[in-house]
């Protein structure tokens, strides 16, 4: 059975004259325990999708399936990392990956065992993630690295089947980055929980994906899919085996004939004379 | 360090260094009202020096029951105030939250803000009479509609990505507002409750000249009555000191119950 599986979903934003087409049929399979990575033209609707996965946006028409459920509203089964501003500031860092553990749909028929696994759990993710000496500081006090970190572990906190992540990584410098492109490789794989991943860095979409989804603007849809001719375990030298430059051209060229958008040389000419 | 570092947009300074200029700040117009009244060259009717205050505050807390107007004054601002907090942070609420309470009340708040509240006095005294009641209402109408709008605001700015996280870890609409949306405005919302107490402070003459026969406000009317200049100076003074004081209780609130948000990293 596919962890998700997307039926000819829409999503129209907006009304009469405003209105635009965010996704235009859309269909998709995901498979348990995979890597997938969306990247595409600004406009393609790859975060719209990721936040119709996630239940926070309702699609205009179509089905979506997580497992056998079908997907109506969020649910604790698709946990989503955001970008930033997601982590709570008036909480540890212990208090804010234990957050989960504050809401019914995580305590409800709860016997002390649970209580102890839970905070068992919380522990194992603080380790995991790196984050045990700053375990009671506040999120303010962290590097955007280390609140990433927190944001992911929090994530993880309920042992979600699927991991929905919005460029989580955007706000990151190029070093962080590759940490944690290695981090969440390693998470992903021992949690083994399905992930979708939502870049506009194309280097990260290869490095990080099984498969590479090209997703299209107006309307939004999907493009083209790409499977990443690279082992399961990723190194970093691997970004500079032909295998990946060659992919990596391929998904640009086909991101620039897509995105609409082009140098106007004649432009530059006429400004340098 | 260049010495114009003081002068660089949002600049530093050093605690030692801001304080001191806070002093002259204060010093400096202080000094200057001692000079120009004893220098004589304005009527003491005009302008009553700094010491003619002060003895004004001394014969006002001996002989004219001094204690007894803060007191009652003090009631009168802070009834206003919390009442109209007790509505407006629910009502703001749910302003702030769902889009049909703040098509409902929204506009209709913007529209009574405008209304001066001095021209409510007529109606409030038909409608609740010369008591107390009377002027705890002037305090109420000066200050609720501008803090539903400052609570909603307050809720508004929540960020979306706090409230959609714990919608995907399962929270539901009231674990959503009861465990994220109030915990991330609450130092916000403090900082409203400290704002709308200056505007409850500054409705205090306009509602002790509703039948009030006590009150710095009302001090301050009477003297106005005697040309008592020099208390009225003091009657101002103390409203301001008031305020001040309770401004930095609210301040010291706020740092004791927000400690995330004053750590150093």
């Amino acid at each position: 059975m596919s962890a998700i599986s997307c039926r000819s979903v829409c999503k129209v934003f907006g009304e009469g004259q405003k209105r635009v087409t965010a996704l235009d049929n859309v269909s998709l399979d995901i498979a348990d325990g995979e890597f997938v990575t969306f990247v595409g033209a600004s406009g393609c609707g790859k975060s719209t999708l990721l936040r119709i996965l996630a239940g926070l946006e309702t699609q205009s028409a179509g089905t979506i399936r997580a497992g056998a459920a079908l997907v109506v509203g969020p649910g604790a089964d698709r946990a989503m990392v955001f970008q930033d501003y997601s982590l709570y500031p008036w909480l540890t860092v212990i208090g804010n990956i234990k957050f989960p553990r504050q809401l019914a749909a995580h305590t409800r028929d709860r016997t002390s065992a649970d209580v102890e696994s839970a905070s068992g759990r919380a522990d194992a993710l603080l380790r995991l993630m790196g984050l045990s000496h700053v375990a009671h500081a506040y999120p303010s006090q962290l590097s955007g690295g280390m609140q990433q970190r927190v944001a992911i572990a929090r994530a993880l906190m309920t042992r979600p089947r699927l991991l929905l992540m919005d460029e989580p990584f955007g706000a990151l410098d190029a070093q962080t980055r590759e940490v944690m492109h290695d981090l969440i490789l390693h998470v992903s794989a021992l949690e083994a929980c399905t992930v979708l991943f939502v870049t506009h860095d194309v280097e990260e979409a290869i490095y990080l994906g099984r498969r590479v989804i090209l997703m299209a603007p107006r309307p939004g849809r999907v493009d083209s899919i790409y499977d990443v001719p690279l082992p399961a375990e990723r190194v970093l030298t691997m970004k500079y085996t032909p295998e990946f430059l060659a992919l990596r051209f391929q998904i640009l060229e086909r991101i620039r004939e897509t995105s609409g958008l082009r140098t106007d040389l004649g432009l530059l000419q006429r400004l340098s004379q | 360090m260049s010495q114009s570092s003081v002068w660089k947009i949002r600049g530093w300074m050093s605690q030692r260094n801001y304080w001191i200029l806070a002093a002259v700040g204060l010093a400096v117009p202080l000094a200057g009202w001692t000079v120009l009244t004893l220098l004589g060259s304005v009527s003491r009717v005009f302008l009553p020096g700094p010491i003619d205050v002060l003895q004004r505050v001394g014969t006002w807390f001996s002989d004219d029951r001094l204690l007894d107007d803060i007191a009652i004054s003090s009631f009168r601002v802070t009834a206003g105030w919390a009442l109209s907090a007790l509505v407006a942070m629910p009502l703001g609420l749910l302003i702030g939250n769902f889009r049909v309470m703040q098509a409902l009340f929204e506009p209709l708040t913007d529209f009574v803000r405008y209304m001066p509240a001095v021209a409510f006095i007529p109606l409030v005294m038909l409608w609740v009479g010369i008591d107390e009641a009377a002027k705890v209402a002037i305090i109420f109408i000066g200050t609720f509609f501008q803090m539903v709008l400052m609570v909603a605001e307050d809720v508004r700015r929540v960020p979306m990505a706090q409230i959609e996280a714990a919608q995907t870890m399962g929270a539901t609409r009231c674990e959503v507002i009861e465990k994220v949306i109030v915990p991330s405005a609450k130092p916000a919302l403090l900082d409203t409750l400290r704002i709308t107490m200056g505007w409850a402070w500054t409705y205090l003459v306009v509602a002790e000249l509703v039948a009030a026969n006590s009150g710095l406000g009302y001090a301050i009317i009477k003297a106005q009555r005697f040309l008592q200049t020099d208390k009225i100076f003091a009657g101002i003074i103390l409203i301001g000191t008031i305020g001040l004081a309770m401004d930095q209780t609210f301040r010291f609130i706020h740092r004791r119950a927000f400690p995330y948000l004053h750590v150093r990293s």
